[in-house]
């Protein structure tokens, strides 16, 4: 995979498989201490000690069966190699943490990708779940709960061509504006694009 | 009705859509679902469900139902879209970009045209 949104898409897909109702992705990008860290936190169902070995190392542990596919070793790798790691907490019962961490600079580092087409094909695509995103640049901050829009729109279509319109514009805005903000008041170098 | 701008506005929005609602419950809705395993995903099934979403949005679709879902399990075929028409049976395509996304929208779901050169024969 070409971008880290897609791997996000990818790990919210676990949390949705774990049958969780409240899925919080977070994403920081700080340049002050030249980290990257992204957050996927469920109240799904939860994994053992032992299970939780095996979706992150599924070549060196026994396993019997995996529900859980490629993405998370691929992710796991991808950070390791960019002076970073991955952690992931998890509880029967209670759900999952799933934190991954990159040094922000580092050439070999994914761009983030399309983060807004990311979401909005979570959101709209599994309208069940309660969906929290909350994007920050340094001390730039975007958060999204779309619980709010669910209330008002109650129980029609997440996909009418209205609301899809008014996600759309609202995550896409946000999530830009975060970016500009963040680039303006100097905190990137001038000459990088954020990412 | 303009465009929506505020949470206010939606909440409108629904009343209007209550109403509509009554009439139309009785055809149905068209339902819509894209494969979103990891090796779909890998494949552009994003920007597959993406390019759904704006026809929908452009062409000002109200009832349509667009779901994504996990792997289905038909490896080689991603991106995976399913297509059901109200009253009518399932149709899956396989390995749907987000071209033949829109042509999809326009010749099946609109039109109600199946289009069989992209079928998944199974």
């Amino acid at each position: 995979m070409r971008e880290l949104a897609l791997h996000i898409l990818d790990i919210a897909e676990n949390s949705i498989s774990a049958g969780a109702s409240r899925i919080e992705i977070t994403v920081k990008q700080d340049t002050r201490i030249d980290e990257m860290c992204i957050s996927v936190k469920d109240n799904g169902m939860g994994m053992a000690e032992e299970m939780v070995a095996n979706v992150m190392d599924p070549f060196t542990t026994s396993r019997t069966t995996r529900k859980v596919g490629l993405g998370i070793p691929l992710l796991k790798q991808a950070a390791e190699a960019c002076n970073g790691g991955m952690t992931i907490e998890s509880q029967p019962g209670i759900g999952t943490h799933l934190v991954v961490k990159f040094q922000e600079s580092h050439i070999d580092r994914m761009p983030l990708g399309n983060l807004s087409d990311t979401f909005l094909t979570l959101l709209l695509g599994s309208p069940e779940v309660n969906w929290v995103l909350d994007y920050q640049i340094n001390n730039e901050i975007f958060q999204f709960d779309d619980s709010e829009v669910k209330e008002a729109i109650d129980g029609m279509s997440m996909t009418d061509y209205r609301v899809i319109e008014y996600l759309t514009s609202t995550i896409e805005n946000g999530i830009e504006v975060t970016k500009q903000n963040a680039f303006t008041k100097g905190e990137k170098n001038a000459n990088d694009q954020i990412d | 009705m303009p465009t929506i701008k505020s949470i206010e506005d939606l909440k409108k929005l629904r009343e209007e859509a209550q109403k509509i609602k009554e009439m139309r419950d009785q055809t149905g809705k068209t339902q819509i679902v894209v494969g979103m395993g990891t090796i779909g995903i890998a494949a552009g099934a994003r920007e597959t469900l993406k390019a759904i979403l704006t026809y929908i949005e452009e062409n000002n679709l109200p009832d349509i139902i667009l779901r994504q879902t996990g792997n289905l399990g038909l490896s080689g075929m991603d991106p995976v879209v399913k297509v059901t028409l109200p009253n009518r049976e399932e149709v899956t395509y396989r390995n749907v970009n987000p071209d033949m996304a829109q042509e999809i929208m326009q010749e099946h779901v609109v039109e109600g045209n199946v289009l069989n050169e992209y079928l998944l024969k199974e």
